[in-house]
């Protein structure tokens, strides 16, 4: 039997792990990669909690992150076609015209 | 035995993230990480949920990221040139990873340091039953959220260069 702490803490390394990928890599669609492991980490999170609460809700907001995540995937990704369109690059390096 | 699934599908996600990080091929970081979000998946039906365990990997690992790599096809894949300042920017971002960790762990302490509860039912019709009367208004507002995103992205990235 596996305690739903353990799970918690591999939610608390992946969402760790997905800050330190959203800092380091320096393009928009491995960022935005980054920001769904973030995502999926809060999902386990919900998950462990419900199961250590004993209450079913947890699963049902998981539902709701998940659809969520993909509305959020499309938008992400048509902004990114959208930028690539106009600066033929998705390196943030790149983008820089509010830096003065 | 559950522990050894358990071992097994935890260092495949983690690693699997590590090696995100690490490569520099963006169709190769895709691909990583459909390999973490399908264990992930493996994690949530040891978890007792095996409804978010099926559409993680449908929605996660199948649909989001094959319009990922819809969308690294379309652009050329280009050798990213290696960044000035590099180490300056991971060890600032390890403390910060350092100290958000810490955060979580204190969190999670307090959150879980209640008894043992009973486990939730496992069974997809009580979670039907859940979604369709406690949250019925969060789930028709979903679904307009959907909708709202397919026009959005067909506003935003339909129009046809040039125009």
């Amino acid at each position: 039997m596996i305690p739903a702490s353990a799970f918690f803490y591999v939610a608390a390394a992946l969402f760790v792990l997905g800050v330190l990928a959203f800092f380091v890599k320096k393009d928009l669609l491995t960022q935005f990669m980054a920001v769904e492991v973030m995502l999926n980490a809060g999902n386990l999170a919900f998950l462990a909690l419900a199961k250590a609460l004993g209450k079913a809700e947890g699963q049902v907001i998981v539902l709701f992150v998940i659809t969520v995540a993909a509305a959020e995937a499309v938008i992400g990704l048509a902004i990114i076609v959208l930028v690539f369109r106009q600066r033929r690059s998705v390196q943030t390096d790149d983008l820089r015209d509010l830096r003065g | 035995m559950a522990w050894a699934v358990f071992i097994c599908l935890t260092v495949l996600c983690i690693g699997s993230v590590l090696a995100m990080i690490v490569s520099r091929n963006q169709a190769h970081n895709a691909l990583f990480l459909v390999l973490s979000f399908s264990s992930l998946g493996g994690i949530f039906g040891l978890l007792d949920a095996p409804f978010a365990a099926v559409v993680q990997v449908l929605v996660y690992a199948g649909a989001i990221m094959v319009l990922f790599l819809f969308a690294i096809m379309m652009f050329n894949l280009k050798r990213n040139p290696p960044g000035g300042r590099r180490m300056l920017r991971i060890v600032l971002t390890g403390g910060l990873g350092l100290v958000l960790l810490a955060e979580l762990i204190v969190a999670g302490r307090k959150a879980l340091s209640g008894g043992a509860a009973a486990a939730p039912s496992r069974d997809p019709a009580v979670l039907g039953q859940l979604l369709f009367t406690d949250h019925l208004y969060a789930f028709e507002i979903t679904s307009l959220l959907i909708l709202a995103a397919l026009v959005g992205a067909l506003a935003v990235a339909g129009r046809k260069e040039g125009t």
